[in-house]
């Protein structure tokens, strides 16, 4: 939920109790100001009655209310002495409505000549109900109203105000460390959006340097290590070859050597890991993936029959692209050599070409294996202690750097996909 | 034959003119760029090994500087940089091979010996040793001048045990050199076990065998 509705959220949850509580007290205000002005006419009137009384003294004869709006009833003195004023509420038939509607009596005491009486002023009241609905109605209007307004003030006013933070949150999320792409963020008159654009600048600033330190600092050790490595097997293998040594003697150093050569594999691929992303190969040509999946599969022919394995290659169209030669081949490499390796031995492999996919498929262990990780480095998935970690990790710098996408799948068998987005025809 | 090694790094080029001098070359060193350019400039070599990275200057210069000589030197750059750029250039300016760092000594012998091959140093195309004959420009194979079937590795396997006769080859130089980077894995041993069974059923009527040293790599030996 966006921050703007998120706060409209409680603001109309909010609103809700405040108007109902609003509403009530108003409405007994209002009540209240109403009886006492009913009221107070009700007195007056009775006054001038009284005036009336004296000039036309016959109106003392009223005693129907249905007549006129008052009444006057003879009542004794001592009734006369002990009667107070009253006021209530009751219903009586309304003509214009042909209904019983509420009105207002004021029953109250006069005195003429030495005649006492007991006089009832009849009002029409206030129809509460009426009241209670039409305020129901305008308070409904109200709150929609308002509504209404705090929304589009949210999505004119704070849309206008959040820009520059969804600019920039926008341009975080096409922000690529190894792409080393660039921030650019709008300025801000808002001090805690000025605040956040420079916090991320300078944020993307320090990861950056580091990512370039730390990719200068793999590529300066692998180099390093290459001479070390190189003086070590070959002082090696002369020694293997100037001493007569016994068999385990020689079976020792075989080992150390076989080390040696996993370490200098292995600092081979990180080089190779840092040289693509570092743009080091820049030629390109038109690849043809059948003809070069062809090729590869011819180079491992010996190690199919002694696995006793084949490869199949169906296709139902030609893939051609764009990339580097020697990245290519590196790419379908070490697919191939994956499935040969992993796969289970008296199986088929399968390649297929399909207009925008290539993908390989070996029976292998019939467990999937983890996508989340599969292509991160140093991840290994066998057993087998000589692979080096890497392979899946350099296909994928190779894919994102042609801007192709490998994926694994598990059905049954084990298959792993390039999809390629451009292809040439 | 003679051989100049330049090379900075003192320990590496002891390895690299002890590999060599096993072979009977005349192994002469250079450590810095002044050195080598004079040798360069007195001596004539048929093979140099050249490290691009010098410390008081840049290998590929000394490249320029002997290919305007015009002998017919062969040149192989060694170079723990592997640089794409780097192979290109040096290539371009008329190096025979490039040698990425690090290399077994078994391959740096196959490549010199490549190289003096090319440039027709040795005399002949014929390569004899018992009574094996190999012409390498058609990859031809004769045991006593009976023509033998071999396919494309089982050649290469034995070129390779050949130019490093009476040596101890490591199966992981083999390896390397025969299926390059393709076998590195767990059963790489098991299987170059099964291509050398498969070579030496073919050559059991030559006078030359290869021998397995306790499993750690092979040795051709001449009868």
């Amino acid at each position: 939920m966006k921050l703007l509705n998120y706060t409209t959220k409680y603001v109309s949850l909010l609103l809700l109790p405040l108007i109902t509580i609003w509403a009530i007290a108003f409405y007994y205000a209002m009540l209240d100001e109403i009886y006492d002005s009913l009221d107070d006419g009700l007195e007056n009137h009775k006054i001038l009655l009284t005036k009336r009384a004296n000039e036309d003294p016959s109106i003392l004869n009223n005693t129907d209310l249905n007549k006129h709006v008052y009444t006057f009833n003879p009542i004794s003195e001592n009734e006369y002495r002990d009667f107070k004023d009253s006021y209530r509420d009751t219903l009586m038939y309304m003509y214009n409505e042909d209904d019983f509607e509420p009105v207002r009596i004021f029953e109250s005491k006069l005195k003429h000549d030495h005649g006492f009486y007991k006089v009832k002023i009849v009002t029409s009241m206030i129809e509460e109900d009426d009241l209670i609905s039409d305020m129901f109605k305008y308070l409904i209007s109200l709150y929609a109203l308002l509504l209404i307004s705090i929304l589009l003030l949210n999505n004119i006013l704070l849309r206008k105000i959040w820009k520059p933070f969804y600019y920039s949150i926008s341009q975080l999320k096409n922000f690529k460390i190894e792409k080393e792409s660039k921030i650019i963020t709008k300025p801000s008159s808002i001090d805690e959006f000025q605040l956040l654009n420079d916090t991320i600048t300078k944020l993307i600033k320090k990861s950056s340097d580091s990512y370039i330190e730390q990719k200068h600092f793999i590529e300066n050790a692998s180099h390093e290590l290459q001479t070390p490595l190189a003086i070590s097997i070959n002082k090696l293998e002369l020694f293997l070859e100037n001493h007569p040594l016994n068999e385990n003697q020689t079976k020792s150093l075989a080992s150390i050597l076989d080390n040696l050569n996993r370490l200098t594999r292995l600092n081979k691929s990180l080089l190779l890991l840092s040289k693509i992303e570092n743009k080091e190969f820049l030629e390109e040509e038109c690849i043809d993936f059948l003809s070069l999946t062809k090729k590869i599969t011819e180079d491992f022919e010996d190690l199919l029959l002694h696995r006793n394995m084949s490869i199949s290659i169906d296709h139902n169209s030609m893939i051609n692209a764009n990339m580097n030669k020697d990245l290519a081949i590196i790419l379908l490499t070490n697919f191939i050599k994956n499935a040969i390796i992993h796969g289970s031995p008296n199986q088929q492999i399968n390649i297929q070409l399909h207009h925008n996919s290539w993908s390989i498929c070996n029976i292998g262990k019939p467990k999937a294996l983890n996508k989340e990780d599969l292509f991160t480095r140093f991840k290994k998935v066998s057993y087998s202690n000589k692979s080096s970690g890497l392979g899946l990790a350099i296909n994928k710098a190779i894919a994102s750097k042609y801007n192709l996408e490998v994926s694994y799948s598990f059905k049954d068998a084990h298959t792993f996909y390039i999809h390629f987005h451009q292809t040439l025809i | 034959m003679k051989i100049l090694i330049i090379e900075d790094e003192p320990q590496m080029l002891d390895n690299m003119r002890i590999t060599l001098e096993r072979e009977h070359y005349q192994v002469e060193t250079a450590v810095d760029y002044k050195t080598a350019s004079a040798k360069l400039g007195v001596y004539d070599y048929n093979c140099i090994l050249l490290d691009i990275n010098l410390p008081d200057g840049n290998g590929l210069n000394l490249l320029e500087q002997i290919k305007t000589q015009g002998k017919a030197h062969g040149v192989i750059i060694v170079s723990a940089k592997n640089s794409l750029d780097d192979r290109l250039k040096g290539l371009n300016l008329g190096a025979d091979d490039y040698l990425p760092k690090p290399f077994h000594n078994a391959e740096l012998n196959a490549r010199v010996k490549a190289v003096l091959r090319r440039l027709n140093f040795e005399g002949h195309n014929l390569i004899t040793i018992g009574n094996v004959s190999i012409t390498p420009e058609n990859r031809e194979v004769k045991i006593h001048k009976k023509v033998i079937e071999l396919n494309r590795k089982e050649y290469d396997i034995l070129m390779y045990l050949i130019t490093n006769k009476n040596r101890l080859v490591t199966k992981s130089a083999l390896a390397e050199h025969v299926w390059g980077d393709h076998i590195d894995q767990s059963d790489s041993f098991d299987f170059i076990y099964s291509q050398i069974k498969n070579l030496r059923k073919k050559i059991e009527e030559a006078s030359i065998n290869v021998e397995a040293v306790y499993g750690v790599g092979y040795k051709l030996n001449i009868n």
